[in-house]
């Protein structure tokens, strides 16, 4: 019913509308000016500007005046007394997409099992990529929806920014008002933002499949667009670029919604001498200091996650620390920002309930936003971003009339917003809580038998008592004009329990009609309220039509309503740590000086094996090693017993990253693993317990030539700039066989399909490489091409090549390819036929990076033997071990222990195979690999002989910090157990004061690989190619 | 050059003696005696006995002792000085033999049937004892595998098999001794509560799980149990007028002939597995049990067995301890839990069984409790231990010789092995192409 009234208040308003002047009017002209004076109000013109018992006069939508003293009050006005209320500007949302219809996904995209789509769906003359649409233009396609718009405007918006939010390039965003008009009228500004993701929404084409690939996309996009500018004659018209062009000086506007992702999104950003606003995504307190470093303004939604039921131990066990701490910790987000002095706008975007957002910005100033910034971010500061500050934002004379109506500050758990003004109209949003009806009355029935009085206590909107001789609870509604009320004359009881039900005359009769079963006689009175005196119509417990009156006698005794905040009680909260996950620091460990005595010292030098001698590390380098070593400065680590080592280097890593696979092409060198590392991956921690110190993080093998490398250094708690291994020279992966001819997949359509089409790949990339080459020196204005540079870096030398390859056949085709064009494999990896052809591997002076003994997981690997690494190692290759697996790369000491057992290769040089020889490599010998004065301290206390199955890793260390040791891992461990549990109970606590609780959901890991074999992950691990491409 | 050309011919000749994998021949039976002497003997049931000898007869374990001479005429000496012997190692839970190349050859995968009761499915009708990977598991010690199928809620009987042999027949060594079931999830990995977002599953066409897992895992249970409950009345009769073979084939689970495998790694699974074991008094097995150490006392107390699947995994969630699944054997271990170590590893198949139990001596476990895990008690788990799993007399002389401790992969070189008593050929595919390639470089 109420709903019912709501909509028809609506259809009020429509019937109000502005006629356009180039309309028709049906009917007789009705032309108003609306002039409006509110008066005796607390007005906030903006965040810093309060007047107390001021005016405002609105007139043909705009505010004609405000202020305290000197507002003259025209006669035409409608005064609207506001004693006791609030006016406040309405908000702006910078990030909606009200009255756009979403849009929906066909079929397509890129996974092993289905055929590719490598050209764009969209018809017409856009560009090659149906997910970069700067064309789209959201002014064209936006309607007006009035039940969403009153959604917003239940929670205080009057103004919006929509956009169409799909693609990658999303095209121009419209501000729009939420009045209830013609589109023609409430457009603000047709076009005010340019919009961008790394999601390609809605696209079905194959390309990109990952976040690196959406980069490479955005940035080439930079380029073609700077190219098109000439007006080149071979692009002919692309609507696309020239409305990427166009888009170029609007304000930016990228969704990130991730704290790595705005760090991606700004990266390109500054590479192009753009500045995004940066749609974040509510975890960015947890690297508030990288955030602030963008200089960026952003966007915060206010979507806090909801707490978990974890009443269930076991469903308790699934959701993980980090889960736990940033439902807690989410709403510090706002409030991160303000301390950081971050510029940042709020949005109701992402809300699972629109309704939420006053409730969760209130949340978010507990959490200690301060109310004058939360202002700002919903007034000034967005519209000021979108150049519409002149017309909305804050209360001034000349600027639209967008405002709210409130009975108390608006930022307080008591105060309902009662009015939402939107260019002079009014939308009410509350009405019944505009007079505080609550007190005490006078309730008279006029019965045929004489007057009967109550005293009637008014509760609030929806509940009152009557009282006679007893108290009588009513049911009683008023929605601030009309008032219902219903009663039974005797005082509520329980029924006895298993009672009969009353016999049907019972209730009849009267007085003493019982509740229960059927219901008991009531008076059933309604009318209308009219200030102090209400009166209105009424039934008789007998039935008799009665009239009655009810007026105002006082106050109720104790206003319980009043605007007092809740008091700041100071909570425990988690605290953020480096990574967000259980594992991370609350402080980083530092750089130590640190003498290792008596240890056996496996140097990889000249020196071989030391034993009893001591190794010391200073300023993140090794200083000295050999024996009776003294430094009064180093903190000594008794090395009896245990085995030092340098640390281990994996050659073959996937871990670390946000996506590893870009399948679209078969031809992706453009991608570079660099753009989306990910330095929160509990692997990194867990492989450091393994004694590794260096990956070597690789494109995966869906494509001939997949994406750019990077070899990172274990520093557990860096961010994503900082775990690169600084440097070192750019590798590539390139990939030959199976996977790159996509052979699990029944519907193959990208070229190549057999080993014949991948060695032509191969050759085609490097033709148009040199041809791409000769070109740019020609002509410097040559469209410059990210794939081919980066091939044509191989060709001078400045890049480098690591092959995942198995059969002989191919590797010889390779090796050809790359004598033609005048390159070399630096690397070839995996290489499990290499024992094959060592002897030309070696001739090109590459290196084998190899499993000491996978095999037979699929046709190309059932020549596959364990005495690969031996033989390739006799023959004089540079042998490595690598993992491509994040559980085995734990194990590497013991994989390379391996060697020695198939084909007899030494100890020393099998540890070299997880250490000195990835360095060279990867051509870091010079830094790491060994234990040399000089070289890096990257070191591994070992248990036990490096080779053994009994070693554990005791402390690894990194430029000579102690990333993992493992007696602190044993008290981590207590801290993790005791701070879920602290949480745990929280949310159970939640649970039970009645809050909204989601079932939990176990946070899965999402591990990526390069789509090769098979892994061992634990339960609550999801494999992403494995099961289904999660990079889209 | 002239140096090059000895090496060469020394090659040849050794290149002569290479065999292709066709014509790598079971053994022959050994009807006398072998002793094997002077090796450090570990028993299986915690025991290591230095400088000891064992005899064999007949294909069994004849005496094991530190005092045993050889008796002099006929008999085969093998000299195992600086060696050590262990019993053969038992795969508890495998695909051996039934899936060839996992990835892309259809054509090679007999592991899982269609259909959601398959009682009456039987993986050693499809058993091939000319799998490339069982030669390569005999030179790493693996004489026995429990060959098992998957596929449906209950997948069918496993039989247990010896790796020499010339066709299925001879290989079953413990034909049809387990039954094995698949508890459904209680964990939604696609869609809904965490996993895969529902929106991205449906662009490839995969089906969102259920909205409430757990519910949706009971109402499967209740499902299966209702089967083996009509199977439990329809075996008291003894004719039918319809014979349903799913029911026939569950007598021997019945009369306890069998014992009940339920795949199982979720602690509310492996509960339920405990209540199959009350309701219809089958002697339950859990394969998997990833999550068995949180329940160890009430696996314990009852009696129910464990086969841990890989633990060369990473820990089940962010939070747990990073060596969780390589000291979960300790923690069955310490709670008195029956328990065996597999590898499961489809990339390696199979072949680091001993570094598995190596990396839980490395977390907790005594080395000798280690092996146990990978020989007696597997044999007990598969109902076996009378016939093999240590080296006792009386038993099968299923043996294996080591370089070194077996556990640990630089010294675990196995140079003998015996199945039954029969010499065992430690030759494979992999080392003949090692031998091939070392020709071809001329190394040695």
């Amino acid at each position: 019913m109420r709903k019912f009234k709501l909509l028809l208040s609506g259809l009020l308003f429509a019937v109000m509308l502005q006629a356009q002047e180039t309309f028709p009017v049906n009917g007789v002209a009705d032309k108003r000016e609306g002039c409006y004076a509110f008066t005796n109000a607390t007005i906030v013109t903006n965040a810093q500007n309060t007047l107390k018992n001021a005016t405002m006069v609105i007139r043909d939508g705009k505010i004609v005046s405000v202020g305290s003293s000197g507002v003259t009050i025209p006669k035409d006005a409608v005064v609207i007394d506001c004693k006791d209320k609030y006016i406040y500007p309405s908000f702006v949302d910078i990030y909606s997409d009200y009255g756009i219809t979403a849009p929906a996904r066909g079929a397509g995209g890129f996974n092993f099992n289905a055929p590719a789509q490598i050209t764009s769906n969209t018809k017409g003359a856009y560009g090659w990529n149906q997910a970069i649409k700067p064309e789209t233009d959201a002014s064209r396609v936006f309607a007006v929806d009035d039940a969403k718009a009153r959604t917003l405007r239940e929670v205080g918006f009057g103004t919006v920014l929509t956009h169409v939010k799909d693609g990658i390039a999303r095209g121009t965003g419209t501000v729009v008002t939420l009045a209830n008009q013609n589109e023609n009228l409430v457009m603000l500004k047709e076009k005010a933002s340019a919009h961008y993701s790394f999601n390609k929404g809605t696209s079905t084409q194959s390309y990109p499949s990952s976040v690196m690939g959406s980069i490479a996309l955005l940035r080439q996009s930079y380029l073609d667009a700077q190219w098109y500018k000439n007006k080149p004659a071979k692009e002919g018209v692309n609507f696309s670029l020239q409305a990427w062009n166009n888009n170029q000086s609007l304000p930016q506007i990228f969704e990130a919604d991730d704290k790595w992702n705005d760090l991606r999104a700004d990266r390109i950003a500054k590479e192009f001498g753009a500045q995004y606003i940066i749609k974040g995504g509510g975890n960015e307190y947890q690297r508030i200091k990288d955030i602030a470093a963008t200089k960026a303004t952003y966007i915060l939604s206010l979507n806090f996650p909801q707490a978990m039921d974890v009443e269930d131990p076991n469903d308790a066990r699934s959701v993980s620390l980090g889960d736990m701490k940033h439902w807690e910790l989410a709403p510090t987000n706002p409030a991160a920002f303000e301390k950081a002095n971050i510029p940042f706008c709020l949005t109701a975007a992402d809300l699972r309930d629109p309704k939420q957002f006053l409730t969760n910005l209130r949340k978010a100033i507990e959490m200690g936003l301060s109310e004058n910034k939360a202002m700002e971010a919903l007034t000034k500061a967005p519209a000021t971003l979108l150049g519409v500050y002149d017309k909305v934002g804050s209360l001034e004379t000349g600027k639209l009339a967008n405002f709210l109506i409130t009975n108390g500050p608006i930022f307080s758990d008591k105060t309902t917003i009662l009015h939402n003004w939107v260019q002079g109209d009014k939308y009410g949003v509350k009405e019944d809580a505009w007079s505080d009806i609550k007190g005490i009355y006078t309730l008279t029935l006029n019965t045929p038998s004489g007057n009967i009085n109550y005293t009637l206590d008014v509760k609030s909107a929806a509940a009152a008592n009557v009282i006679g001789k007893d108290t009588l609870t009513g049911k009683f509604s008023h929605d601030g004009k009309l008032v219902k009320l219903s009663f039974s004359t005797v005082p509520a009881r329980r029924p006895a329990a298993g009672a009969a039900a009353p016999a049907a005359g019972m209730g009849g009769g009267g007085f003493g009609g019982a509740r229960g079963g059927a219901a008991a006689a009531q008076y059933r009175l309604s009318g209308v309220t009219n200030g102090n005196s209400w009166n209105g119509l009424g039934e008789d417990t007998a039935g008799n039509k009665i009239t009655w009156t009810a007026s105002f006698v006082s106050s109720a005794a104790a206003n319980t309503d009043s605007a007092r905040r809740r008091p700041n009680i100071p909570q425990r909260l988690s605290k953020v740590t480096y990574p967000f996950d259980g594992y991370g620091w609350e402080e980083a460990p530092k750089q130590e000086s640190l003498l290792i005595k008596n240890a056996t010292v496996w140097t990889n030098e000249k020196e071989g094996k030391l034993e009893n001698a001591d190794v010391l590390l200073k300023d993140g380098k090794i200083a000295r090693v050999g024996k009776n070593i003294t430094d009064a400065t180093a903190k000594v680590i008794d090395g009896t017993g245990k085995h030092v080592t340098a640390g281990i280097i994996d050659e073959h890593s996937h871990i670390a990253a946000a996506s590893i696979n870009e399948g679209g092409q078969s031809v992706t060198s453009e991608v570079r693993i660099a753009d989306n590392l990910n330095p929160e991956d509990i692997n990194i921690y867990r492989q450091l317990s393994g004694g590794v110190t260096s990956s070597h993080i690789l494109h995966g093998s869906a494509n001939t030539i997949g994406g750019q490398t990077q070899l990172i250094k274990l520093r557990w708690g860096a961010n994503d700039e900082d775990l690169k291994f600084k440097g070192s020279d750019g590798f590539i992966k390139f990939a030959l066989g199976e996977n790159v001819k996509r052979t699990t997949s029944t519907s193959n359509n990208r070229f190549p399909d057999t080993r014949m089409g991948v060695e032509e790949v191969l050759a085609d990339a490097f033709a148009r490489a040199k041809d791409y080459e000769k070109a740019m020196k020609a002509d410097p204005k040559t469209k410059r091409d990210l794939e081919l540079d980066a091939l044509v870096e191989i060709l001078n030398k400045k890049r480098f090549i690591t092959c995942h390859s198995y059969v002989q056949s191919e590797i010889t085709a390779a090796l050809r390819v790359a004598d033609k064009y005048g390159f070399t494999f630096n690397t070839f990896t995996h290489i499990l036929e290499g024992y094959k052809v060592a002897d030309k591997m070696k001739a090109q002076g590459s290196s084998a990076s190899t499993f000491s003994d996978w095999w037979y997981y699929k046709v190309e690997v059932t020549d596959a033997i364990a005495y690969n690494a031996a033989i390739m190692h006799k023959v004089g290759l540079n042998v490595c071990i690598n993992s491509d697996d994040a559980e085995m790369a734990r194990r590497l000491n013991q994989e390379a222990g391996k060697v020695v057992r198939y084909g007899g290769v030494s100890e020393e040089d099998a540890l070299k195979m997880v250490t000195l020889n990835p360095a060279k490599a990867l051509h870091v010998d010079d830094k790491v690999g060994s234990i040399k004065p000089g070289k890096d301290a990257d070191i591994v206390i070992w248990s036990d002989n490096p080779l053994s199955i009994y070693a554990k890793s005791e402390q690894t260390i990194v430029d000579g910090i102690v990333y993992f040791d493992r007696q602190k891992d044993a008290e981590q461990r207590k801290k993790i157990s005791s701070e879920r549990f602290r949480l745990t109970q929280k949310m159970i606590g939640e649970k039970r004061g009645g809050g909204a609780v989601r079932p939990a959901e176990p946070s899965f890991q999402i591990l990526l690989s390069c789509g090769d074999h098979d892994h061992k992950d634990g339960l609550f691990t999801i494999h992403s190619e494995d099961e289904v491409n999660l990079n889209n | 050059m002239k140096k090059i050309f000895s090496t060469l011919s020394v090659l040849l000749l050794v290149a002569g003696f290479t065999k292709a994998q066709e014509v790598i021949y079971p053994a022959k039976e050994n009807k006398g005696r072998i002793y094997i002497t002077n090796g450090t003997v570990h028993v299986g049931n915690g025991t290591v006995l230095e400088n000891a000898t064992i005899e064999i007869n007949g294909g069994k374990i004849t005496n094991v002792g530190t005092s045993i001479t050889p008796s002099a005429s006929g008999a085969t000496v093998v000299d195992a000085k600086g060696k050590h012997v262990y019993p053969g190692l038992i795969l508890p839970s495998s695909d051996l033999g039934l899936k060839e190349i996992g990835a892309g050859v259809r054509a090679s995968n007999d592991f899982s049937e269609l259909g959601d009761y398959n009682s009456n499915i039987r993986s050693i009708t499809a058993y091939n004892t000319d799998s490339r990977v069982i030669g390569v598991l005999r030179s790493n010690g693996i004489l026995l595998a429990n060959v098992v199928p998957a596929g449906g809620s209950v997948s069918g009987s496993s039989t247990v098999v010896q790796l020499d042999a010339w066709n299925w027949e001879d290989a079953a060594y413990d034909m049809d001794g387990g039954m094995h079931i698949n508890m459904p999830s209680f964990i939604n990995r696609f869609g809904r509560r965490g996993g895969i977002p529902p929106a991205l599953l449906a662009q490839f066409g995969i089906a969102a799980g259920p909205a409430d897992p757990a519910k949706a895992a009971l109402d499967k249970v209740e499902e299966i149990k209702s089967f083996f409950r009509q199977a439990k009345a329809y075996l008291q009769e003894p004719t039918h007028s319809a014979v349903n073979l799913k029911f026939e084939s569950l007598k021997n689970l019945f009369n306890k002939k069998q014992k009940l495998f339920v795949h199982a790694d979720q602690v509310k699974q492996m509960l339920i597995a405990i209540d199959f074991a009350k309701e219809f008094g089958f002697d339950v097995v859990i394969v998997g049990g990833s999550e068995s150490f949180q329940i160890a006392d009430l696996l314990k107390a009852n009696n129910i067995a464990v086969i841990l699947g890989e633990e060369h995994s990473l820990p089940a969630t962010e939070d747990d301890d990073v060596d969780q699944p390589y000291k979960t054997p300790a923690a069955l271990q310490k709670a008195g839990v029956l328990f065996a170590l597999n590898d499961e590893s489809s990339n390696t198949r199979y072949r680091n069984l001993s570094y598995n139990a190596g990396t839980a001596a490395t977390y907790g476990l005594t080395k000798e409790q280690a092996l146990q895990a990978i020989t007696l008690n597997a044999a007990k788990i598969l109902g076996i231990d009378a016939r093999t799993g240590s080296l006792e007399a009386g038993k099968d002389a299923n043996i294996i010789i080591s370089e070194g401790d077996i556990l640990d992969m630089k010294s675990s070189n196995v140079t003998d092995a015996f199945i039954q008593g029969r010499k065992v050929s430690l030759d494979n595919k992999q080392k003949q192409l090692y031998e091939r390639y070392m020709y071809k470089y001329g190394l040695k």
